[in-house]
């Protein structure tokens, strides 16, 4: 009976003595596993953070500056001194009316200031975008399309040159490969409207800054014609290219006279937002 | 981590849910309105001007 005891007493302690060890390595094992878990966390938080940027950069930027848009394209149409309706259509038969040389706005060069509006059928009868001055990220991030500030103002002599996002901010000239020639691009100011037509487009490295000049890639050579050029991102999702939209001016009209009338329900939608 | 974070949140399960709810929409906020718009001046895949940079 005493032998059994004895014999029961050290197995006992031997299971205690396991179980410490036991418990002891449960431990180790726990705190490497808390660690992984630790980890893991982390790098599915990772995860879902990128995520989180892709819907920002492709989804929300362009609620966001849509809405930014909008309101400048209302403010300017607001401030905007004419008549939105269109001058009685002439007979048929008599030449358009002539207007003379267009008026030019004076150089702005402070970058952040709207100073017109673009409309393009093309791109949907109801787009009308601000010009915004400037192509800092600043402006293309939230106005849209940004003049370049070494260009000419709408209706110059020269090149009047215009940079914006084909993705994300707006997408303001994600249909810019959709142009044909012959398509007008309007663009209002204080003081009237110019109307260009879409001439050609081009597809170029992203160093060629050539295209800016007064006879876009012209070097020296003096300008004589009223060119616009828009430049976008090419291909739609890459920056590997640009693709460049040249236009030229075509007729003027100003404020006094009312918009052209392919354009004048969206100016007229615009100032009754306004 | 987040088991730990949920398990010392004070109060009942209903209002620890609540809690945990408002702490994500507090960071997708802050992402959104501040770390992402700073965080893209280093993204160089939406450049659409030429030529100067």
């Amino acid at each position: 009976m005493d032998e059994l005891l004895a014999g029961n007493k050290a197995a006992r302690s031997r299971q205690a003595r396991n179980r410490k060890r036991m418990r002891a390595a449960r431990a180790r094992q726990g705190f490497v596993r808390t660690l992984i878990q630790f980890a893991g966390e982390l790098l599915i938080t990772a995860g879902v953070v990128v995520l989180l940027f892709v819907v920002w950069e492709l989804w929300w930027t362009n609620i966001d500056a849509g809405n930014t848009q909008q309101n400048a394209v209302s403010q300017f149409a607001r401030n905007f001194q004419g008549p939105v309706t269109p001058a009685a259509p002439q007979p048929a038969g008599t030449p358009a009316k002539n207007y003379g040389p267009p008026v030019v706005m004076p150089a702005i060069n402070s970058p952040g200031e709207v100073f017109g509006v673009a409309y393009i059928p093309r791109f949907g009868k109801d787009y009308s975008r601000p010009l915004v001055d400037g192509v800092a990220r600043a402006q293309l991030d939230t106005l849209g399309l940004g003049r370049y500030e070494s260009s000419t103002m709408p209706g110059g002599v020269g090149n009047f040159a215009v940079a914006g996002h084909r993705q994300t901010h707006g997408a303001v000239l994600d249909a810019i490969d959709t142009l044909v020639p012959g398509d007008k691009i309007y663009v209002q100011t204080r003081d009237g409207y110019y109307t260009y037509v879409f001439r050609n487009d081009q597809i170029v490295l992203p160093t060629q800054g050539d295209v800016l000049l007064p006879v876009p890639t012209q070097k020296n050579a003096k300008p004589t014609q009223r060119f616009m050029t828009l430049t976008s991102c090419n291909p739609r999702f890459g920056t590997q290219e640009r693709i460049i939209a040249y236009a030229v001016m075509e007729s003027w009209q100003p404020a006094s006279a009312g918009p052209p009338a392919a354009i004048a329900a969206q100016v007229a939608a615009n100032k009754s937002k306004g | 981590m987040y088991g730990w974070i949920f398990r010392h949140l004070p109060g009942p399960l209903w209002f620890r849910i609540l809690t945990a709810a408002l702490f994500i929409a507090a960071s997708v906020l802050v992402l959104m309105q501040f770390v992402f718009p700073w965080f893209s001046q280093f993204n160089p895949i939406n450049d659409s001007t030429i030529g100067g940079n």
